[in-house]
């Protein structure tokens, strides 16, 4: 066969090929729409699916801050750009009313829309393929049955080529196996149910897991730590930085109230995830608890182990810290002291900083954010709380300060680039907060809690 | 001794760095517009305005006040000369005990002097951090919209309504 000839049989392989592969994977067929007023649905339907709505965070992106609950808008950055969560009320036009239950379902197996087109994976679909057709079921009960909200989400603003959905279909190959979750039948079933909610529905992975160059979860690496919005979701295996290392107790306490005398308070992203968690049956966050704990392994021999050591070691830091960095040092006197040092437990009291998880992070972002910040009361329940600093503190007294806590209090290695994560969480402030569903609760009284 | 600037003036204070600025205001400056109400930064009455900021004076140290600008609402108007915020909440009698609205005038002062003509939604979560247990929110609301506009037609709204 001549040179060209095999170019043109290359080539045309290529083209049969790619149109197969267009066919078989890019191309996905519509689902007939449905009439929104046909349906009804049992109560206790509605009432599961809202307590797995809860543990799957769908409001956290599905509801912009201040708007109607599940109404979408909200803008989610990425490395390609700006997606913008859809409407998941059960408004016909704008919303979910006209996908029928397989639609639902195949959006969350298969991460396509009701008219065919492929999602971006900023949907959690890696996760959520593994929600059994049950649940599916009680999920789109509840959106269902929530009230129809007009709004229509903005065009995502993605850079080319990833506006282009077909796109996905091959991200899809590289990366997304839709399978069911598996039992591990050599562990409990708490094990086995914290494993499912965790890997599927909760898509813990989703911010806890970095991701790669195309920003898929990077499998190799679970729950080793990732980025979410202007905040860092810190390891949650064996590498954690927290002083005091979790156990399943811990978890539970922390994911049910927001808080842990050992380990501080829930803010940013993860404060909305526990206030979800906090109206659950408490027996699904046990779960989790439990199989979290297991990805957390028994602590490496040199870790620290409980707060009184960590606590007893801090003294002899306070003196050099305090040399080495004096503007810190009174600010942190005058400012943070007061309530860190007051001796109270959590709630009321600020935790002892020696215990913060921010201060031994590997960066600065999440401590810069709370200086700045601070956190809000929750609505019905007690927690703690603090001011933010933004209006009182410059940059170079943030900057101070978190140095001084970070010699002080951690016995990490300096940060570097301070003044840069300071400036740029100064910026990115404003737009964090009002993107976060303000703090949305579920009743405090807990009678109210079973209501659908 | 600590040098404190307040509405315009140097004050030379003896006070510890950790000393919260509402306490020196009250007490050492007798400036008691700003209020005591909850000494942890969570109800909004002791608010004044630093650098153009609405801060927080009963959480806010002496030690990060070195070189500040800050602002009283006795650093805004007099009785016999108010300034457009203070003319406005008079106007629409938004006070009812009053022991929240300097406050509420000073952080609303602070968002006018950074957007002239703010929308309902706008002034709504600027205020989200005052707490009010009378009841006068919709007369508040009403305040600052018309403080807005009378600094609007004075075209006081940067230089003054009028931090002095």
């Amino acid at each position: 066969m001549t040179r060209s000839g095999v170019i043109i049989g290359v080539l045309a392989a290529l083209v049969v090929g790619g149109a197969a592969f267009v066919f078989a994977v890019v191309w996905q067929p519509a689902i007939a729409t449905i009439d929104p007023s046909q349906q009804t649905f049992a109560n206790d339907l509605v009432k599961r699916g809202r307590a797995l709505a809860a543990i799957g965070n769908c409001s956290n992106c599905h509801t912009a801050r201040g708007a109607k609950d599940f109404a979408g808008g909200v803008a989610v950055p990425t490395p390609f750009g700006t997606v913008f969560s859809s409407n998941i009320t059960p408004d016909a036009d704008t919303g979910l009313g006209r996908w029928s239950e397989a639609a639902f379902r195949r959006a969350m197996r298969d991460g396509i829309d009701r008219e065919g087109r492929h999602l971006y994976p900023t949907f959690p679909y890696d996760h959520f393929t593994h929600v059994s057709d049950e649940d599916d079921r009680a999920l789109y009960a509840y959106l269902m049955t929530r009230e129809p909200v007009r709004a229509a989400a903005p065009a995502n603003r993605l850079s080319f080529p990833f506006d282009r959905r077909p796109l996905i279909a091959g991200w899809k190959l590289l990366f997304f196996r839709n399978e069911t979750y598996r039992p591990d039948s050599s562990k409990s079933a708490e094990w086995n149910r914290g494993a499912y909610l965790v890997e599927g529905l909760a898509h813990c992975g989703a911010c806890h897991t970095p991701r790669n160059a195309l920003g898929a979860e990077r499998a190799s690496a679970a729950f080793s730590g990732g980025d979410v919005d202007n905040w860092q979701a810190y390891a949650i295996n064996a590498r954690s930085p927290s002083p005091v290392p979790w156990d399943a107790d811990a978890l539970f306490a922390y994911l049910r109230d927001g808080w842990h005398p050992d380990h501080g308070t829930a803010r940013g992203p993860m404060a909305q995830v526990v206030a979800n968690l906090s109206s659950v049956d408490p027996e699904d966050v046990r779960a989790i608890a439990t199989y979290m704990a297991g990805v957390f392994g028994q602590p490496a021999g040199d870790r620290r182990h409980d707060a009184k050591t960590v606590l007893a070691e801090v003294k002899p830091m306070a003196d050099r810290a305090s040399e080495a960095n004096r503007a810190g040092a009174s600010i942190y006197a005058a400012a943070c002291a007061s309530c860190h040092e007051s001796g109270r437990a959590l709630p009321y009291g600020g935790v002892n900083l020696a215990l913060s998880t921010a201060i031994s992070g590997p960066d600065p972002r999440n401590l810069a954010n709370i200086v700045l910040s601070g956190i809000s009361p929750r609505e019905g329940e007690r927690s703690p709380i603090m001011p933010g600093f933004a209006s009182s503190m410059n940059d170079d007294q943030v900057v101070a300060l978190l140095a001084y806590l970070r010699a002080r209090f951690s016995d990490q290695s300096a940060w570097t680039g301070v003044d840069r994560v300071v400036a740029d969480a100064r910026r990115t402030q404003v737009a964090t907060l009002g993107t976060v569903a303000a703090s949305r609760q579920p009743p405090a009284d807990s009678a109210q809690r079973d209501k659908p | 001794m600590i040098t404190l600037k307040v509405n315009g003036r140097d004050h030379q204070v003896d006070a510890e760095p950790d000393t919260p600025l509402l306490y020196v205001l009250r007490d050492d400056l007798a400036l008691n517009a700003a209020k005591f109400g909850c000494g942890l930064g969570q109800c909004g009455a002791c608010t004044v305005i630093v650098d153009g900021k609405a801060v927080l004076a009963c959480v806010t140290p002496m030690v990060l006040l070195e070189g500040k600008q800050v602002t009283t609402l006795e650093g805004l108007g007099t009785t016999a000369d108010p300034a457009p915020i203070q003319r406005a909440f008079l106007d629409e009698q938004a006070a009812q005990c009053g022991y929240c609205i300097a406050g509420m005038m000073m952080r609303a002062q602070a968002l006018l002097m950074r957007n002239s003509s703010p929308d309902d939604d706008e002034i709504r979560s600027e205020l989200e951090p005052h707490l009010c247990r009378c009841g006068t929110h919709m007369r508040i609301l009403r305040a600052v919209r018309r403080a807005a506009g009378l600094m609007n037609r004075a075209d006081l709204s940067t230089e003054s309504g009028a931090i002095r």
